[in-house]
C-alpha cells in the first residue's frame, strides 16, 4: 500500500554562520565551525537539507568560578585555575567550540582589567585550535570595556562576542564590525523581541551572517517549555521566509541546568531524586537534548559527560541522512 | 477530518420534513457541523450516511486507554504538530521493562520500587505508569509467573511483549477485567495477535520499520475487528525514529490518513531516545531500566512539554504559613507562578524556620518576568500585605523581598511605612543560610 508522506515546501532557510578564522583567512584557528543552513525542521532529512550538524561548546571561565556546583569544580579540578589549560581540557573532552566567560573580578577580588581579559583570551587562543566565543561578565559598562579591548587585540579571529541585548549592543556590534568578529544577540523568549534586536544590529551594518541569536532558555523544570516553543516558532518563521529570524540559534542549557537545585545540591533533597552526580548530569543532558530537538544550532554545556552524550545523539540524528537519499 | 455543513447536507435525506426541529435539512446540517446537535435527532438518515458521518467525526489519532484495577493510561487524541499551536493533551505513559528471565524475587522487589516511585514537582505527584513485560525466555509459564509477581505488588497497567503470540495466553488469563497492551504484531504473526487481542479485549501494538507496512497491518487487523491499536515504528537510529514519528503524526493530522491514526509507542534505551519520544510524538514509552536519577528529569520533561502553553501553572495568591510562624516571624514575599512558589516554600519548609509566605497575584509569572511585565511592583506588594491583614497580624514588621528584585526595596519601604524591608538572597536555595546569618542575628 503506497503512502504519500506529506512534505512541506519551505520557502526560507537558515543562514550559515562560520566561527573562527584559519591562518589563511587572517586568524590563527586550526579549525573553523559552520552552523546553520537548514532548509527544514530539525533532522527531517526526508524533506530538506541539514548541511551542518548542531555543535557543542564547552563553557570555561577566566578563573575558578565562585558559584558553580561542586560537581563541576570536581570535574575540572586539575585545570580550573588556568583558562588555557581548561580550554585544552575542554577541547580534549570533545568540544567543537570554546566559550570563555569573563568574570567581574579577578582571583584577588579586584575588578577584571581589560589587560587581564586580553591576556586570558590570548592564552586560550594559544592553548586550543578551536573557534572561540567570549562573553562579558554581564554588566553593560564592564562588558563594553572588556570586549572592546579583547576585540581589538584579536582582530581577524572571527570570535563571537556577547552578549548583545536591547539595552546594550551598540558598542559590541561596532567593535565586532571593526575587527572582523561576530556577535551573539540575546532576547528574553519572545519571537518579536528577537526579530527586533536582529534588525537593530543589522541596521548598524553588521551582516546577518555575523550574528548568532540566543532566544534564551530555561532549565528543565524551570521554564524550558517556554524556550522550547519560542525556538520552534522562530525556526518555523525562518523556514517560512521571515529574514530576521533566519539566524542560527545558540542556547545555554549548561548555565541554566547547573543553576537548578537538582544539580547544585546533594544533601537534604528527596530520595526520589536519586544519585546526585547522575541526576545533575542528566539534568544538563536532557535540557540540551530537548533544545536540540527544537532547533538549537549551538548548545553551551559545562560537564564533560553531558558533552559526550549530546555529541553521540547529534551523530545519530545526522546519520539518518543516509537513509533517505 | 470534520465535514462542512454543505458536505453533511449532501448526506441527509433532503426532504425538509422538519422532524429534527429545524426548518430544513440544510439548517440541521449547519448545526451538526457546529456540533450543536446530535445526528440522532433526524430519524431518516441512512445507515451508510451515518457511518460516514461518524467516521468523519472520529479524532484523527484514536484515543487508546490502557486499564487495570484502579488505573488508566491514555494516549492519542492529539490535534497539533507543535505545542504552541494549541497544546499536547495526553502525556505519554512511561512503562518500565521487566524481563521474564529475571528471578521472581527480583521482579517483585523491582516492581515494588517502580510502583512506589513518586516524586513531587511543583506540588504535582509524578509517577511511573506501569510495566512492560518482555518474554525473553520464550516460556509461557515464565511469562505468567513474571506477571503474577508484578501483580502481587502492583495493580498498575501492563504491556506484554513476545515474539510468539501463543505464549501470551496463560499470562493474559490472570488479568481480571483489564485492558493491557500486547504485541508486537508483525507481518508474520498479526493474525494470531489479532485473535488474542479480541479474545482478551487487549490493545494491540503493531510493529514495522516502514510506514507502508504499518498501514497495511492496521487495515488487516481492523478488518478482523480489532481497533485499539498502537503503532511501533522501528527506526534504524535516532534520526530515523524522529522522521518516522513526524511522518506518522503528519499523515494522521494533515492528510487524515486513517490507517495510521493511532498513538505510537517507542522502545527507549538511550536518554536521547527518551527525550525525543516525549518531545516528538510518542504516546507510550517503554524504558529499558529503572533509575531514580533519570526518571525524575524525564517525568519533569513530560510535565513541561505537556503544559498548556496558554496558562502557566499557578498557585492561589494569599498568605501561606510555614512551620507555624508567630507574629514576630518574618514575612517573605514571592509570586504565584507554581515553580517560583514551590522553590521558595520547599526551601523554607525543609529548613525548619518559620515564615509567613506572602504570595502576590502576578498572573502566574516568575519573579523577574512579573517584575519586567509590571505585575510585581511595590504597589502590588503593599496591596497584598494589606489584603492579608498583615499590618495587624504581624508585630515585628519585617518583609523579605526576593534578591532578584532588590531594586524594589526603596519603593516598598515608601509604600509600607513602619516595615523593615530586607533584601533576601537571589536563589531560594540560599534562604536557610539567610535565616541563619541575617534574620536570626537581628
Ligand atoms: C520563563 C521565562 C518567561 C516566560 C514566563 C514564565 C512565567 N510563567 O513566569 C515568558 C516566555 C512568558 C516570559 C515573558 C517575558 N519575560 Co521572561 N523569562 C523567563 C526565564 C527564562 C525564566 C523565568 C523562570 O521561570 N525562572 C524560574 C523561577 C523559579 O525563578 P524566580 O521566580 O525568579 O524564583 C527564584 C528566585 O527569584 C527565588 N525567589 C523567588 N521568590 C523569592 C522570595 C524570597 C523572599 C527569596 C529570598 C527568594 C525568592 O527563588 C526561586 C528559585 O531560586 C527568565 C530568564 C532566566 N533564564 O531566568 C526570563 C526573564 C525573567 N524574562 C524577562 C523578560 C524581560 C520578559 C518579558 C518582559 C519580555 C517581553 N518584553 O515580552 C516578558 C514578560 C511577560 C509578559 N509581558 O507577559 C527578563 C527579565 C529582565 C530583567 N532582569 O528585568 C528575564 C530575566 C530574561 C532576560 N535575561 O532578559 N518570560
Ligand atoms: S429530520 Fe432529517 S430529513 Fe427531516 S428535516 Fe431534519 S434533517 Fe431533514
Amino acid at each position: 500500500m503506497p503512502v504519500e508522506i506529506p512534505k512541506e515546501k519551505w520557502p526560507g532557510s537558515v543562514l550559515t554562520v562560520t566561527l573562527g578564522a584559519l591562518p589563511s583567512e587572517g586568524g590563527t584557528r586550526k579549525r573553523v565551525v559552520t552552523v546553520g543552513g537548514e532548509t527544514t525542521l530539525p533532522f527531517l532529512h526526508f524533506e530538506g537539507e541539514i548541511p551542518n550538524p548542531p555543535v557543542v561548546a564547552i563553557e570555561i571561565k577566566d578563573r575558578k568560578p565562585d558559584d558553580w556546583s561542586p560537581l563541576l569544580l570536581e570535574a575540572w579540578k586539575d585545570v580550573i585555575d588556568d583558562p588555557a589549560q581548561w580550554a585544552a581540557a575542554a577541547e580534549a573532552a570533545g568540544a567543537d567550540l570554546i566559550v570563555l566567560a569573563l568574570s567581574l573580578t579577578n582571583r584577588n577580588g579586584e575588578p577584571t582589567t581589560p589587560e587581564e581579559a586580553v591576556a586570558n583570551v590570548k592564552a586560550v587562543l594559544g592553548a586550543t585550535g578551536l573557534p572561540l566565543i567570549v562573553l562579558g561578565p554581564g554588566q553593560a559598562e564592564v562588558d563594553n570595556t572588556l570586549l572592546v579591548a579583547v576585540s581589538e587585540a584579536t582582530k581577524g579571529e572571527r570570535l563571537a562576542l556577547g552578549i548583545c541585548e536591547d539595552k546594550n549592543y551598540r558598542t559590541i556590534v561596532a567593535t565586532a564590525m571593526a575587527n572582523g568578529h561576530l556577535v551573539i544577540a540575546r532576547t528574553p523568549m519572545d519571537v518579536n523581541l528577537a526579530k527586533q534586536l536582529n534588525i537593530l544590529i543589522s541596521d548598524m551594518g553588521l551582516p546577518l551572517n555575523c550574528i548568532l541569536m540566543d532566544p534564551t532558555t530555561g532549565a528543565l523544570g524551570y521554564g524550558i517549555e517556554y524556550g522550547y516553543s519560542v525556538m520552534e516558532r522562530l525556526r518555523l518563521a525562518a523556514l517560512q521566509g521571515d529574514k530576521m529570524t533566519q539566524l542560527p540559534m545558540i542556547v545555554t542549557p549548561g548555565f541554566e541546568a547547573w543553576k537548578a537545585k537538582e544539580s547544585k545540591v546533594g544533601e537534604g533533597v528527596p530520595k526520589a531524586w536519586g544519585d546526585w552526580l547522575s541526576r545533575a548530569i542528566n539534568w544538563e543532558t536532557l535540557t540540551a537534548l530537548t533544545l536540540i530537538e527544537a532547533g538549537a544550532d549551538i548548545v553551551v554545556l559545562r560537564h564533560p559527560e553531558s558533552v559526550k552524550r549530546v555529541k553521540a545523539a547529534i551523530e545519530e540524528l545526522m546519520a539518518a541522512k543516509t537513509l533517505v537519499s | 477530518m470534520a465535514l462542512t455543513g454543505i458536505q453533511i447536507y449532501k448526506l441527509l435525506p433532503q426532504t425538509n420534513c422538519k422532524e429534527c426541529g429545524f426548518p430544513t435539512c440544510l439548517a440541521f446540517a449547519m448545526k451538526l457541523a457546529a456540533k450543536q446537535v446530535e445526528l440522532s435527532a433526524c430519524p431518516y438518515v441512512s445507515e451508510e450516511a451515518k457511518a460516514q458521518l461518524e467516521e468523519s467525526a472520529a479524532p484523527p489519532i484514536r484515543l487508546i486507554t490502557l486499564k487495570s484495577n484502579g488505573y488508566e493510561v491514555k494516549a492519542g487524541n492529539e490535534v497539533v504538530m507543535f505545542r504552541h499551536e494549541k497544546t499536547f493533551y495526553n502525556k505519554p505513559g512511561l512503562f518500565v521493562k521487566l524481563q521474564s528471565s529475571a528471578l521472581e524475587e527480583e521482579v517483585k522487589s523491582l516492581a515494588k520500587r517502580i510502583h512506589d516511585y513518586c516524586v513531587n514537582y511543583v506540588g504535582i505527584e509524578l509517577q511511573v505508569d506501569g510495566f512492560a513485560v518482555e518474554d525473553d525466555t520464550h516460556q509461557p509459564d515464565k511469562l505468567k509467573a513474571t506477571l503474577a509477581a508484578i501483580r502481587s505488588v502492583s495493580n498498575k497497567p501492563v504491556m506484554i511483549f513476545s515474539d510468539y503470540p501463543e505464549n501470551l495466553g496463560p499470562a493474559l488469563e490472570q488479568l481480571d477485567n483489564e485492558v493491557p497492551l500486547i504485541g508486537c504484531a508483525t507481518s508474520d504473526n498479526w493474525e494470531k495477535f489479532a485473535d488474542l487481542a479480541k479474545r482478551f479485549k487487549a490493545a494491540l501494538a503493531v510493529k514495522a520499520d516502514q510506514i507502508e507496512t504499518l498501514a497495511e497491518l492496521t487495515e488487516k487487523i481492523k478488518g478482523k475487528g480489532v481497533e485499539d491499536l498502537v503503532l511501533v515504528p522501528m527506526g534504524k537510529n535516532l534520526g530515523h525514529e524522529l522522521m518516522l514519528q513526524t511522518q506518522l503524526r503528519r499523515l494522521a493530522l494533515k492528510a487524515n490518513y486513517r490507517p495510521v491514526g493511532y498513538p505510537t509507542l517507542a522502545f527507549c534505551s538511550s536518554q536521547a531516545q527518551m527525550v525525543q519520544a516525549i518531545a516528538k510524538y510518542a504516546g507510550f514509552l517503554v524504558l529499558d531500566a529503572f533509575a531514580e536519577d533519570l526518571l525524575y528529569p524525564l517525568l519533569v520533561l513530560r510535565q513541561n512539554i505537556y503544559t498548556d502553553p496558554q496558562k502557566p501553572i499557578q498557585v492561589q495568591p494569599g498568605l501561606y504559613e510555614i512551620n507555624n510562624p508567630q507574629p514576630t516571624d518574618p514575612v517573605l514575599v514571592t509570586t504565584n507562578f507554581s515553580i517560583t512558589y514551590f522553590s521558595v516554600a520547599n526551601e523554607v519548609e525543609s529548613s525548619g524556620y518559620p515564615a509567613h509566605l506572602l504570595v502576590t497575584d502576578a498572573e502566574g509569572m516568575s519573579v523577574l518576568t512579573a517584575w519586567a511585565a509590571g505585575k510585581f511592583d511595590a504597589e502590588r506588594i503593599a496591596k497584598a500585605v494589606r489584603a492579608a491583614n498583615l499590618e495587624e497580624k504581624i508585630t515585628r514588621k519585617r518583609l523579605v523581598l526576593p534578591g532578584a528584585v532588590a531594586v524594589l526595596s526603596g519603593e516598598v519601604e515608601a509604600e509600607l511605612p513602619g516595615w523593615e524591608v530586607r533584601v533576601g538572597p537571589r536563589e531560594a536555595v540560599d534562604i536557610p543560610k539567610f535565616y541563619k546569618q541575617v534574620l536570626q542575628v537581628n
